[in-house]
């Protein structure tokens, strides 16, 4: 159904020397919703920047619509960008800064009051025409820059960590009406966020990035269900990653024992990680497990506890909405579509060890990055 | 502490203001002696507007002092726009080479002006070229310094982004200045103008080297004054000048709290979401 609008081909940026970008290789398609994700520093602004006309790559092609425009200025582009720090104009009041970019492409005043009007109705934000934009909450600030962007009908939308300073429920009730409204207008989103939980609810297609390069493109499902290296499989959701070999296909080999699994294509005795999901396993009597340990630590999440496990010394947290107290001894089943094998990678080893778990490892994941 | 800090400020503001203030009353007194006070009078503001010569001079100076705050406003603002583009140490190069003229005593400048202005005369093969075009290059050159310093450091608060808001809403970059980013920096702009404007109306120094006989400032012209007993409407003079300068400043400074407290209450606002 979706043609190709973007293409961003073997993309480096460097700034004095320290490579921000490493050939980035991407496809966008038309009117769906795309999301780039990544911790902070990954590129992710630098990517957007590029598309949207106000950085230059230090080498690389970006195509729109199978043309390059590596020099086709900003004000060119039919792309509009909603920006980190929304970036409203402080001298005009709303109506004024929605109004804008029809007034610089000269439309009669007629036109623009219909279409700014229509715009500030679709952003729940009718009757503050005449606010200043300072003195505007977060979120008011946050759907201006919205409606400034969309009214000008572009093709392409680039929204940089836009609900990165709202609270958590404006933050969730924005999600929604973003998703809505792409669906609406029906044009392509590219979206910019370190949040994986909101890549996760939002995106047709979820680029994962670090240090400047992708490191799996993929739907939410496949990204989740499916990660490419040790690196995304911690990023997105929690993991628990073993050192295994793959004796054959749909085996594979950890902590000294065979499991079925329904991964295939790797060399024989092959190593490989392996994932495992807290959530896909399954607490079972002692002697029923393929695996015994003890539980050594338990945390009451609200839907689950977070349980971790000793495994002969090698810490694993399962999420389970079973009360096993610490302490007791139990086993466990894993099923073969449970089991995730990835080929290693650089990250292999750096990430899935919950032997350092605290219960503060979740305030530390949303210790906020920004200044 | 307070109190001998408060009594200090107070001295500080005697010595700054007595002397304008007997000026002032000066420019009231009905007699001829300045050292006494016979009765009050507006006779030396009377006499003052009737001098077509005095008028004269003050005309030239307000001439020279609006061209030269125009030139160097616009100037400066686009240097001060280039300046920001440039990489950390060419910048800083720049501004030492900026500020120069600021700290260079007004004598050396005004006599290395003469000189130039003298070579370029031998090269034209004219007689005199000074008067009001040389008076007028003059006062721009030490003019710019204050328009750049007083515009850089509003476009280096200024987000980044907004410009790049303009240009992604299909501004062209001449487009994005005049509709974004002069609205950003003008409360640096209109500081700069104003400093350049008393500036300009106060020089004698700079002046005096680079002026010909047929276009005099009036601070040129009150030095010659000097030499013989000053009428009293001269005093008058002086009082409405500093009236005006007073207002200016005042009006700067207006501006300036202004724009500080709306700034303030934009970055609190700020603050509070995060
Ligand atoms: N103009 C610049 N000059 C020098 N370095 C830069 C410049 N812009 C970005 N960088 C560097 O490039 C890297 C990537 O920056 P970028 O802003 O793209 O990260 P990001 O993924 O958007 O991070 P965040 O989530 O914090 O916004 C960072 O290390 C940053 O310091
Ligand atoms: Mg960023």
């Amino acid at each position: 159904m979706a043609n190709e609008l973007i293409r961003l081909e073997n993309l480096v940026m460097e700034f004095g020397g320290n490579r921000v970008l490493d050939s980035i290789n991407l496809s966008i398609k038309d009117k769906t919703f795309m999301t780039l994700l990544g911790p902070s520093g990954c590129g992710k602004t630098t990517t957007l920047r590029i598309i949207g006309g106000f950085q230059v790559p230090t080498s690389g092609q970006i195509f729109f619509d199978g043309v390059s425009i590596n020099e086709v200025p900003a004000y060119k582009r039919q792309i509009n960008t909603v920006f980190q720090n929304y970036a409203l104009f402080p001298h005009l009041d709303v109506y004024d800064n929605i109004a804008f970019g029809l007034r610089i492409s000269g439309l009669s005043e007629k036109e623009i009051d219909s279409r700014v009007g229509h715009m500030l109705e679709s952003v729940s934000l009718k009757g503050f025409e005449n606010r200043k934009v300072p003195s505007l909450s977060g979120g008011q600030q946050q759907r201006v820059a919205i409606a400034r962007a969309l009214v000008n009908h572009p093709k392409v939308l680039l929204l940089d960590e836009p609900l990165g300073a709202l609270d958590l429920r404006l933050r969730q009730d924005m999600q929604n009406e973003l998703k809505r409204i792409q669906q609406e207008v029906g044009i392509t989103f590219v979206y910019v966020t370190h949040d994986q939980e909101e890549a996760l609810a939002m995106s047709d297609t979820i680029v994962v990035m670090d240090s400047g390069k992708i490191q799996q493109i993929g739907t939410p499902e496949g990204i989740y269900n499916e990660p490419a290296n040790a690196f995304v499989a911690d990023f997105i959701g929690e993991s628990n990653i073993l050192d295994g070999i793959m004796p054959a296909d749909y085996r594979v080999r950890f902590f000294g024992q065979e499991f079925k699994c329904v991964d295939h294509g790797f060399e024989p005795n092959e190593l490989v990680d392996v994932v495992i999901r807290p959530e896909d396993i399954d607490i079972v009597a002692p002697e029923q497990g393929n695996l015994c340990g003890t539980v050594t630590s338990l945390t009451f999440k609200g839907v689950h506890y977070d349980t971790i496990v000793d495994f002969k010394g090698f810490k694993w947290l399962i999420q389970t909405t079973e009360f096993h107290p610490v302490g007791s001894y139990i086993g466990i089943q894993l099923d073969p579509d449970n089991i995730h094998v990835m080929k290693k990678s650089e990250y292999s080893g750096l990430y899935g060890d919950y032997s350092s778990y605290s219960e503060e490892y979740e305030e530390l994941d949303e210790m906020p990055e920004e200044e | 502490m307070k109190k001998t800090s408060r009594v200090i400020t107070v001295i500080v503001f005697i010595f700054l203001y007595v002397p304008i203030f007997i000026l002032a009353l000066a420019s009231f007194n009905t007699g001829a002696d300045m050292a006494v006070f016979k009765g009050f009078t507006f006779n030396r503001y009377a006499e003052l507007f009737k001098d077509a010569a005095l008028l004269e001079l003050l005309r030239n100076s307000a001439i020279i002092a609006v061209l030269s705050t125009i030139v160097a406003t616009i100037l400066g603002t686009c240097a001060a726009m280039g300046i920001t583009k440039l990489g950390k140490k060419m910048r800083s190069a720049i501004m030492t080479v900026t500020n120069i003229p600021m700290t260079n005593p007004d004598i050396v400048t005004g006599v290395s002006l003469a000189l130039m202005f003298a070579f370029a005369g031998t090269m034209l093969r004219l007689n005199s070229i000074l008067g009001i075009w040389t008076l007028l290059i003059a006062h721009v050159t030490f003019n710019l310094p204050y328009v750049i310093l007083n515009v850089l450091p509003r476009l280096h608060q200024m987000d980044p982004n907004l410009t790049d808001a303009a240009l992604d809403l299909g501004c062209t970059p001449v487009q994005a200045f005049f509709k974004v980013t002069i609205h950003e920096i003008m409360p640096g702009i209109i500081a700069g103008a104003l400093m350049s404007f008393t500036m300009s109306l106060d020089d004698f120094v700079i002046s005096y080297f680079v002026t010909g006989a047929g276009f005099v400032t009036l601070p040129v012209e009150i030095y010659n004054y000097t030499k013989k007993p000053i009428h009293p409407k001269v005093f008058a003079l002086f009082t409405l000048m500093f009236i005006i300068i007073l207002i200016l400043m005042i009006v700067m400074n207006i501006i300036q709290s202004k724009t500080d407290r709306s700034k303030g209450k934009r970055f609190s606002k700020a603050g509070g979401v995060l």
